[in-house]
C-alpha cells in the first residue's frame, strides 16, 4: 500500500531524513521509534504533504485505485481525500469554527471527491454519534470550536474522532499517545483498534512502549539520525524499553 | 504561490466610455455656487457651503493617522462630473420617472456591476439608489416604499421636496466644523441619498445605495442624511466600486444618521473601491466620516462594515449615545493586502444614562499592507450606568505586514463598566497544513479560517451581503497565502 523509497529530506538546508525505506501493507500496525530529533515526526509530515519540508530525493508510492502512485505530487488535500490521514501531535486551532461544521466539511469534501454521497446534518448526525461513541466523546464537543480550549488529552481524542470520521486508508499517528493519561490513553487505542480493519495501514510514531501495550504492531522500527537502522517484531520495542536506544543499537 | 494579480481580479475595474459634463479643476467660490446651481439649490444651501467652504479654508489635514501618502493638491481636483445624459432634478425636484429611459452606457454599468435596473423592477427585496461620479441617477422600488410614506431619494431631490426634514437634521450629528474632510464635503457635496422613516413604519424592504466613481481626476463627495422616526426601523445597504487607473482618487463622504425613540438603524457596507496595483500605484483615498446620533430614548445604531479595498481608508463610524438606553455598535473587518493602508475604527460617545456599546474588530493584514484599529470610548458625566464592551482581533498573513490596535478610552463617570480585548494572531502554514491535511483545498482552508476570525461581524450582515463578503475576501487573501 505505501513503499516508502531512499526518502532524503531537508527542511532550511538541513538534511534531517537520509534515505529511509519504509514498506506498509494493507493490514499492519508499524511503530516507529527513535531518539528526539531523530526523524520521526517528519517522515509522518512528509507523508502528508507538510509544505515546510524540502524532498530532495526518493520517493513516495501509494496505492490509489491499485496503480502506485507517487505521493509527492499530490496536493496535501488531495492525499487526504485518497486516504491518508496524519493526526498531529500538536493539533491545531481553529477559532470560529464549530467542531460540527469542521468535521463535515471535512468529511463532505472527502466524500464529494471520492464520489460518494454528501451526508445532509441529520444523517451526518446519527453517523458522527456512533463515531463519537470510538472515543467515548460527549457531544459537547461537537458545539466547540475546533480544539479551543481544550485539553491536552481532549485534542487527542479529538484527532482520532477525525479519523474515524475520515476512515482513512493509512493513518499516521505522531506521538497521538503524548501527554494522555493512562484512562484517556486506554480510549483513545481502543478507539485506534476500532478503526483498524485488514484494508487498513496504521503507522504510529511514539516515544513510549507503553501505547504498544494497547495497539500491538506488527513491525518496529528504530529510526536514528535520519535513517531506519533497525527493523524487529513488538519484542523489539520492550528490549528498548529496557536498554533504551543505545543499548539496542550498539 | 497563485500567480494571478489582484488586479486581473478586480472586476469592477472597467471603464465606462460616457460623454460628461464636468467643471474645471479646481475649488473656489465660484466652483461652489456653480455646484449649488446645477443642482437648482434654493440659498440656504448654498449658504451652508460657503459657510462649509470657509471653515474647511481655516483647516489643515489630519495628521494623526498612521497612514501615508503624498500631499493632496485640492486644486487638482474635479468637483463636479455627470452624464452628460443625466436629466437631473427640475425645480420641482422631479427626476425622470422611468428609470428605462436613463442612457443605455449608465444602464449597462450597473448591470455589470450586479444591479440591474430592470431585475431590481422585478424584486422586491430592496430599493437601489444608484450614485454614479456626482450624480444619482435612480432609484428603484419606489413605488412599495411610497406605500408605507418612506422617503428614499437622492440628498438633492430631498433638498427642494423635503426642504424642512433636511434643514432640520443636516449637519447636525456630523457639523462641518467636525474635521477637515467633512468641513470639505460640506462645501461640495454634489449627491448621495436621503431616507426617512416615518413614525412606527418598519421599511419593509431594505434600502441600498451603490456608490460607482467613474471619471478621472474627479473627486465623489457624497452626502447621505438618514432618518428614523420614533419607533421605526430600516435595513440600510451600502456598496462601492471604481475603475483601476494610475492616480490616486479622492472619496470624501459624509454620512449622517439619526434615530429617535425607540427606533432602529442598521447601516452595512460592503467597500471595495479600487486598491492600486501591486506597487502601490493609483487607488481611491477614503477619507469618510459616518456618524449616527441615538436622539431618542431607547434607540439603537448599528454599523457593519467589510472593508476590503481603497488604497487608504481614513474611516470611524461612530455612534453618539444620548438617549437614555440606547445602544451602538460597531462590527469591523478590515482587510488590507499589498501596500493598502488602513487606519479604521469607531468612536461611541455615551451621553444618556444606561447606553450600551458594543465594538467588534476584525482586521487582518497580508503582504506589506498596514492596518490600524483606532477606536474611542468616552464616557461622558451625565452618562450614569454606561457599558462598553470592544474586542478588537488583528490576523497577520504573511511577515512583511503590520497591525496595530490604538483604544483610547475616556471615563468620566464611576459608575460606567468597560471590557476590552484584543488578540493578534497569524495565519499559518501550520493551520493551512491542517485543515488540507482534514481534505480541504487551500480555497476551502483559507475560507474556513477567515470565516471563523471574521464570524462574529459576518453574521450581522444581512445573508446576500454575507456570501459576497466572504467570497471577496477569499479571494483577496488567495493571492497572498501560498
Amino acid at each position: 500500500m505505501l513503499e516508502v523509497k531512499n526518502l532524503c529530506v531537508s527542511v532550511d538546508g538541513n538534511e534531517i531524513l537520509k534515505g529511509i525505506n519504509l514498506t506498509v501493507n494493507a493490514g499492519e500496525i508499524h511503530a516507529i521509534m527513535g531518539p528526539n530529533g531523530s526523524g520521526k515526526s517528519t517522515l509522518s509530515k512528509v507523508i502528508a504533504g507538510h509544505p515546510s519540508y524540502e524532498v530532495t530525493s526518493g520517493e513516495i508510492n501509494f496505492d490509489i485505485n491499485r496503480q502506485k502512485t507517487n505521493l509527492l505530487e499530490l496536493e496535501p488535500d488531495i492525499r487526504a481525500k485518497e486516504g491518508v490521514f496524519l493526526a498531529f501531535q500538536y493539533p491545531i486551532n481553529v477559532p470560529g469554527i464549530t467542531n460540527y461544521d469542521f468535521l463535515k466539511t471535512s468529511f463532505n469534501s472527502v466524500c464529494e471527491y471520492q464520489g460518494a454521497p454528501k451526508l445532509e446534518d441529520s444523517d451526518f448526525r446519527n453517523f458522527l454519534n456512533e463515531k463519537m461513541k470510538y472515543v467515548e466523546m460527549n457531544p459537547q464537543f461537537l458545539s466547540r470550536p475546533v480544539n479551543e480550549g481544550f485539553s491536552g488529552g481532549e485534542k487527542k481524542r479529538n484527532e482520532i474522532l477525525q479519523m474515524a470520521v475520515l476512515n482513512p486508508r493509512l493513518a499516521l499517528l505522531d506521538e497521538t499517545d503524548s501527554g494522555l493519561d493512562i484512562d484517556a490513553l486506554k480510549i483513545v487505542s481502543g478507539g485506534i483498534n476500532k478503526i483498524h480493519n485488514k484494508n487498513n495501514a496504521v503507522i504510529l510514531v511514539t516515544h513510549y512502549q507503553r501505547l504498544l501495550d494497547y495497539i500491538v504492531p506488527d513491525y518496529v522500527h528504530i529510526l536514528s539520525e535520519g535513517k531506519i537502522v533497525k527493523t524487529g517484531d513488538k519484542n523489539l520495542a520492550l528490549e528498548l524499553e529496557k536498554g533504551g536506544y543505545e543499548g539496542v543499537l550498539n | 504561490m497563485s500567480s494571478t494579480s489582484i488586479d486581473k481580479e478586480y472586476k469592477y475595474g472597467f471603464t465606462t466610455d460616457i460623454d460628461v459634463d464636468q467643471l474645471a479643476k479646481g475649488l473656489n467660490e465660484d466652483v461652489i455656487r456653480k455646484i449649488s446651481s446645477l443642482k437648482n439649490e434654493p440659498e440656504w444651501m448654498l449658504k451652508h457651503r460657503l459657510k462649509s467652504f470657509k471653515i474647511w479654508q481655516k483647516m489643515t489635514e489630519p495628521q494623526w493617522a498612521q497612514v501615508n501618502y503624498e500631499p493632496i493638491d485640492y486644486q487638482d481636483i474635479c468637483y463636479y462630473s455627470a452624464p452628460k445624459s443625466y436629466v437631473g432634478v427640475n425645480a420641482d425636484g422631479e427626476k425622470p420617472k422611468n428609470l428605462e429611459d436613463l442612457d443605455p452606457e449608465l444602464l449597462k454599468t450597473f448591470e455589470k456591476l450586479g444591479i440591474s435596473v430592470n431585475e431590481q423592477k422585478r424584486i422586491s427585496g430592496v430599493a437601489v439608489d444608484m450614485v454614479f461620479d456626482s450624480v444619482s441617477v435612480g432609484t428603484t422600488n419606489k413605488e412599495i416604499l411610497d406605500k408605507y410614506g418612506v422617503i428614499f431619494c437622492s440628498i438633492s431631490e430631498a433638498i427642494q421636496k423635503y426642504p424642512d426634514l433636511v434643514k432640520k437634521y443636516y449637519g447636525s450629528v456630523v457639523p462641518a466644523t467636525d474635521n477637515f474632510y467633512a468641513a470639505l464635503n460640506g462645501a461640495v457635496f454634489t449627491d448621495g441619498s436621503f431616507c426617512y422613516i416615518p413614525k412606527g413604519v418598519k421599511c419593509p424592504i431594505d434600502l441600498s445605495t451603490y456608490f460607482r466613481i467613474n471619471a478621472e481626476e474627479t473627486g465623489q463627495f457624497e452626502r447621505t442624511l438618514l432618518i428614523a422616526e420614533e419607533g421605526s426601523y430600516v435595513n440600510y445597504l451600502e456598496g462601492c466600486t471604481a475603475p483601476m487607473r494610475d492616480t490616486n482618487q479622492l472619496h470624501a463622504a459624509v454620512v449622517e444618521l439619526v434615530a429617535l425613540e425607540n427606533a432602529e438603524i442598521k447601516y452595512s457596507t460592503v467597500q471595495n473601491w479600487y486598491t492600486g496595483d501591486k506597487e502601490g500605484r493609483g487607488g481611491i483615498y477614503n477619507f469618510v466620516t459616518k456618524r449616527g446620533k441615538c436622539l431618542g430614548k431607547n434607540s439603537k445604531i448599528s454599523w457593519t462594515q467589510v472593508e476590503s479595498g481603497s488604497a487608504i481608508t481614513w474611516k470611524y463610524p461612530s455612534v453618539i449615545l444620548q438617549g437614555d438606553n440606547s445602544q451602538g455598535f460597531f462590527y469591523s473587518v478590515a482587510l488590507t493586502h499589498d501596500y493598502m493602508q488602513a487606519d479604521t475604527g469607531t468612536k461611541m460617545i455615551h451621553v444618556g444614562k444606561n447606553t450600551k456599546s458594543t465594538i467588534i474588530s476584525k482586521g487582518i493584514s497580508a503582504d506589506k499592507s498596514s492596518n490600524v484599529y483606532r477606536g474611542q470610548v468616552k464616557i461622558m458625566p451625565s452618562a450614569e450606568g454606561a457599558r462598553n464592551y470592544s474586542q478588537c482581533d488583528s490576523m497577520l498573513v504573511g511577515d512583511m505586514c503590520n497591525a496595530s490596535t490604538v483604544p483610547y478610552i475616556e471615563v468620566k463617570n464611576k459608575s460606567a463598566v468597560l471590557e476590552h480585548e484584543a488578540s493578534t494572531s497569524r495565519l499559518s502554514e501550520d493551520q493551512l497544513f491542517y485543515l488540507q491535511s482534514r481534505g480541504m483545498s487551500l480555497e476551502e482552508s483559507i475560507s474556513m479560517l477567515v470565516n471563523g476570525f471574521c464570524k462574529e461581524v459576518f453574521k450581522q450582515l444581512p445573508l446576500e451581503f454575507s456570501v459576497e463578503a466572504v467570497k471577496l475576501i477569499e479571494m483577496k487573501l488567495e493571492n497572498s497565502v501560498g
